[in-house]
């Protein structure tokens, strides 16, 4: 971000200064040091990865905006970019990831897949949206969204950033430090053990051989 | 142009074994029907005595009405020519049991696998029959007529709630538990013990070694994905370590599992189009050709000439990108970050924008339909095809050469270290440039051609080594055999119409089976699909080359170092949206 | 000589690296301007281009070729006093042929003859199921539903399209494909003159 951004606008700087002060406040800065180096997890799960890659490659270079380090481990990463249609037999893996980040963090749904399902919706191994578990930031709609829709998607996601407050962001107040979210479980469908209850109590109604 | 037959009566396996052995008679269907119990001697003499060395398919049909189920299997030779299709036919009781075939043919090892797990077809004598794209304890088997899944809505598209009276609702909002979600009966979450993979460390318990005084030592064993970053997608192996030589290995599939079989069976034929899109979804364009190919075949039409050429020239481009960003992709792997990646990246996006001009979508192409191509290619477009074949391609396939394969670290790190021989890749059913690079000159191109390659003058590329080196310089011969294709092709392009078919959104497709199969650049990408005269097929089954190539993957890494597994995978160049589907 | 094929490659990338220079330093002297510009951005997709490879989205952006395809939208003429004529006549093929039936369309009837209203009541596109084939667009009798360029839709929440957000205009649908726009319109005016010659015809022979 450049200084016009960074500075607060009610405030007259010198011109002959300009480039050497900026006077800010401290939300303003910090909002801008974490948007402008939001490192995204290495991690890819279908079609969308490859638009991923090509985002990242020379045509759109990601690294404009700071997000050219793609981190294998979560635990150095920022962003968890869903990048295709989740599993049921891959949650449990993406949950745990997501829980493995420290914070701040963020999930971008990147494709229709990722979003709600996608065109895969109906099939008996797939999740419809990935919110389901892990809650989401941005949502890319397409399929594939092409690496220019991606990175108008990511730059939704530095607004939000803009517009949060160290004061109020959920990683500095009272209390655990990150939102750990139960694992599902494989059974005989996928268990969401926040919803053990509703489960038992569906399968009690459900017919034999339904 | 038609292709050849899928499989041919000349071969008469009757006489050679008269009472257990006749011929399919269903119209449209063709080749064999065996006994149950005589099925592994008679694929025995089909191997050994007619020649039918590379099993490339097998898959099961659920015939419900029927009350029967049937394994299908495709063999063919690797000298080429046309195949032989046998089945076996078994009532459709539990339990559903057929004789494994894996002695005979070790490539079919996954294949009976996802047979037993979507069709719940028990192969006896497979020694290691687990579920392989769901997970262990899945209740029920999906691809069985009568199962249906939470979000079930008809047997066929298109759906009645869509219109004329399409109030919206989510799908989920007409399930019990408002998701994708159905348990049995009385089923209690509490209760319930997952499985863990206790059955995949099992088939791994061999490796447990047992000196002279009886003392157990168990190998390590690491598990590779299913996030990691080099294993192109979300692909997990369980190896077993002694040291740092991989000793065992098991790979372990299915974390994008997409189900395109069940919903292709509720798709009508045309609606399968755009899904084939995200099979191989770096070759969309290849996997529109070989579902193409098998609809036509089914349907029994011709194809424009124009459009026959059309999908050569983009079966072409799509080939020579992938192979450049294998090559990309292969240098990262072996930790040459991203340099050679983001040249390949510039060719590639240069070839996308040629698609994305004809068809719409960069990746996702759906640009072929039946009897022809969607629309003709622009004459500016066309004028960018020639520059980029007569010009630009021919030059950085070049400049690729220069900057690697010349390099000493590059050299010394893929020479000698084996991927496949040829006997073994065969025995495996391994198909594509891995085969060809073992020295086995097999390219469907040329052994079984089909739209309008018979045509064009190329070579197919062949190495004799079979080491990584060659199946990295095999990828740069066959970009250049590509160039050639698509320059005569670029030529020869005749005018015309792109479609020998009216535009129409419902296609008439008569009963009968068709395996469509095609040269993707992965290799052999086959369709086997079953039609029963409706709108949609009764069974749609994709022969991906990616999931059975892996099958040789055990074969190849053990006794090589951990560090090579890697690049060994890498060889194999899998696409996860096809391995798994 | 050890070491003659790593040189031979950096060779290359020594090459890339000087280009970049270069291919600046050329369209400078020639007095162009290669970034921001939509001559800089073709250069870059072309055979030509070498040196820095990236459009730098989103000060300049890729120019899309015609059959650029995103999300559908419906067309709607201009009418008068800004009345907006849909074209879509709820005929339900774009429903049919939807691979992954994301399209929903409520068809009404009239109260007083019982006969179907051919404009929809309802259209709703679940963008978060739609597959970008482009098949409605393409069985449309009526040029009613196009793929749109649009990609900049990224939300903060679930996307699911009624009318009001599909709705666009057919001023909008010429900006963004003016060959295909031109041939409908041919083709409809075609269609309409033989209809009106078919009713002239019809006229006289009444006359007669």
């Amino acid at each position: 971000m450049d200084n016009e951004k960074l500075s607060l606008p009610q405030y007259d700087i010198p011109e002959d200064i300009q480039n050497a002060v900026a006077i800010t406040t401290l939300d303003r800065l910090y909002n801008w040091g974490r948007r402008s180096s939001v490192w995204p997890l290495m991690f890819g799960l279908a079609c969308c990865a490859i638009e991923m890659i090509a985002a990242q490659a020379s045509r759109y270079d990601m690294a404009r905006f700071g997000m050219e380090v793609m981190r294998p481990t979560p635990r150095q990463a920022d962003m968890m970019l869903v990048s295709g249609t989740v599993t049921k037999k891959m949650a449990p893996a993406i949950v745990r990831l997501y829980n493995q980040m420290p914070e701040p963090k963020y999930v971008v749904a990147m494709g229709a897949c990722a979003s709600g399902g996608g065109p895969f919706k109906e099939g008996y191994n797939v999740v419809a949206g990935i919110d389901k578990f892990i809650p989401v930031d941005v949502y890319i709609p397409g399929c594939p969204p092409t690496p220019q829709a991606l990175i108008a998607g990511l730059i939704k996601l530095q607004e939000k950033i803009d517009k949060e407050s160290i004061r109020k962001v959920r990683w500095y107040r009272k209390g655990p430090d990150t939102m750990e979210i139960p694992l599902p479980i494989l059974g005989p469908d996928l268990i969401d053990p926040r919803r053990n209850a509703e489960i038992k109590m569906a399968a009690a109604e459900t017919k034999e051989g339904a | 142009m038609m292709t050849t037959p899928a499989s041919t009566t000349t071969i008469d396996l009757v006489q050679r074994f008269p009472g257990s052995v006749s011929a399919d008679t269903r119209p449209g269907y063709s080749g064999f029907i065996v006994e149950k119990d005589k099925l592994v001697e008679v694929a025995t003499a089909i191997r050994d005595e007619f020649g039918f060395d590379l099993l490339t398919a097998v898959t099961g049909v659920d015939y419900l009405p029927e009350n029967k189920m049937e394994v299908v299997y495709h063999a063919y030779k690797t000298t080429g020519g046309p195949g032989l299709c046998f089945k076996v036919q078994v009532p459709r009781e539990d339990p559903v049991e057929v004789p494994s075939l894996i002695h005979i043919y070790p490539g079919v090892d996954l294949q009976e696998r996802e047979a037993w797990d979507l069709l719940g077809i028990k192969f006896t004598g497979h020694p290691d029959l687990r579920r392989i794209l769901m997970w262990e304890g899945f209740e029920g088997h999906p691809l069985r007529k009568d199962w249906k899944e939470a979000f079930y809505e008809e047997d066929a598209k298109p759906f009645k709630s869509r219109w004329p009276d399409g109030k919206f609702y989510m799908a989920e909002d007409n399930t019990p538990l408002k998701d994708n979600l159905n348990f049995p009966q009385n089923f209690d979450p509490e209760k319930w013990i997952p499985e863990d993979d206790q059955m995949l460390y099992q088939s791994l318990k061999r490796y447990t070694v047992k000196n002279e005084e009886g003392l157990e030592t168990d190998r390590i064993v690491v598990n590779m994905g299913p996030q990691h970053p080099s294993t192109h997608g979300v692909f997990r192996a369980a190896i077993t370590l002694d040291g740092e030589t991989i000793v065992g290995l098991k790979p372990v599939v299915g974390y994008l599992h997409r189900n395109h079989d069940k919903i292709g069976e509720r798709n009508t034929f045309l609606q399968n189009m755009p899904f084939t899109d995200r099979l191989d979804y770096f070759n969309s364009m290849s996997n529109n050709f070989g579902y193409a190919i098998a609809v036509e075949k089914l349907m029994n039409i011709p194809v424009a000439e124009r459009a026959d050429y059309i999908r050569v020239i983009m079966a072409e481009l799509s080939r020579i990108q992938n192979h450049l960003v294998f090559i990309g992709m292969l240098l990262n792997d072996l930790g040459a970050m991203y340099t050679p990646a983001l040249y390949a990246f510039e060719e590639r996006e240069l070839i996308l924008d040629i698609f994305e001009a004809v068809s719409g979508a960069r990746m996702m192409c759906n640009y072929l339909r039946f009897g022809g191509v969607v629309r003709d290619i622009p004459e500016d477009v066309m004028q960018k095809i020639k520059d980029m074949v007569f010009e630009r391609l021919p030059a950085k396939t070049d400049e690729m050469d220069r900057l690697l394969s010349e390099n000493e670290v590059l050299v010394s790190r893929l020479k000698g270290v084996k991927v496949l021989d040829a006997e073994t890749a065969i025995k495996y059913s391994v198909t594509g440039p891995v085969l060809r690079a073992a020295g086995v000159p097999y390219d469907l191109r040329r052994a079984d051609p089909y739209s309008v390659y018979d045509r064009f003058d190329f070579d197919v590329a062949v190495r004799q080594n079979g080491d990584m080196y060659d199946n990295y310089a095999i990828r740069l011969d066959e970009i250049r055999q590509s160039l050639r294709i698509l320059e005569q092709a670029v030529k020869g392009i005749p005018q015309g119409p792109i479609n020998s078919q009216k535009p129409q959104y419902q296609v008439r497709v008569p009963a009968g089976e068709a395996y469509g199969r095609i040269e993707s650049p992965k290799g052999e990408l086959a369709f086997y699909v079953v039609s029963n005269g409706k709108p949609n097929p009764w069974r749609y089954h994709v022969r991906p080359a990616s999931f059975v190539n892996i099958t040789a993957l055990e074969e190849m890494c053990i006794g090589t170092k951990i560090a090579d597994f890697v690049a060994l995978l890498g060889m194999l160049d899998i696409v996860m949206g096809e391995l798994d589907r | 000589m050890y070491g003659k094929g790593i040189l031979k490659g950096l060779g290359v990338t020594w090459k890339r690296f000087w280009n970049t220079y270069i291919d600046d330093i050329a369209w400078l002297i020639r007095g162009k301007k290669r970034y921001y510009t939509e001559e800089g951005v073709k250069h870059r997709s072309s055979k030509n281009t070498r040196g820095i490879f990236t459009v730098q989205y989103p000060e300049e952006r890729l120019i899309l070729p015609e059959e650029a395809r995103y999300l559908p939208f419906l067309v709607y003429d201009e009418g008068e006093n800004g009345k907006k004529e849909v074209r879509c006549t709820s005929c339900g093929i774009c429903a049919k042929v939807c691979p992954p039936q994301c399209i929903w369309i409520v068809r009404s009837n009239d109260p007083n003859t019982g006969r179907p209203i051919p404009e929809p009541t309802e259209f709703f596109i679940d963008a978060d199921i739609c597959m970008n084939c482009g098949f409605c667009a393409e069985y449309c009798p009526f040029d009613a539903i196009i793929m749109d360029h649009d990609f900049e839709i990224a939300s903060y929440s679930r996307n699911v399209y009624n009318m009001e957000k599909l709705l666009k205009p057919a001023s909008y649908y010429r900006s963004i494909r003016p060959e295909n726009y031109a041939r409908n319109e041919a083709e409809r005016k075609a269609k309409e003159e033989a209809k009106a010659a078919k009713a002239a015809g019809a006229q006289k022979a009444t006359a007669a």
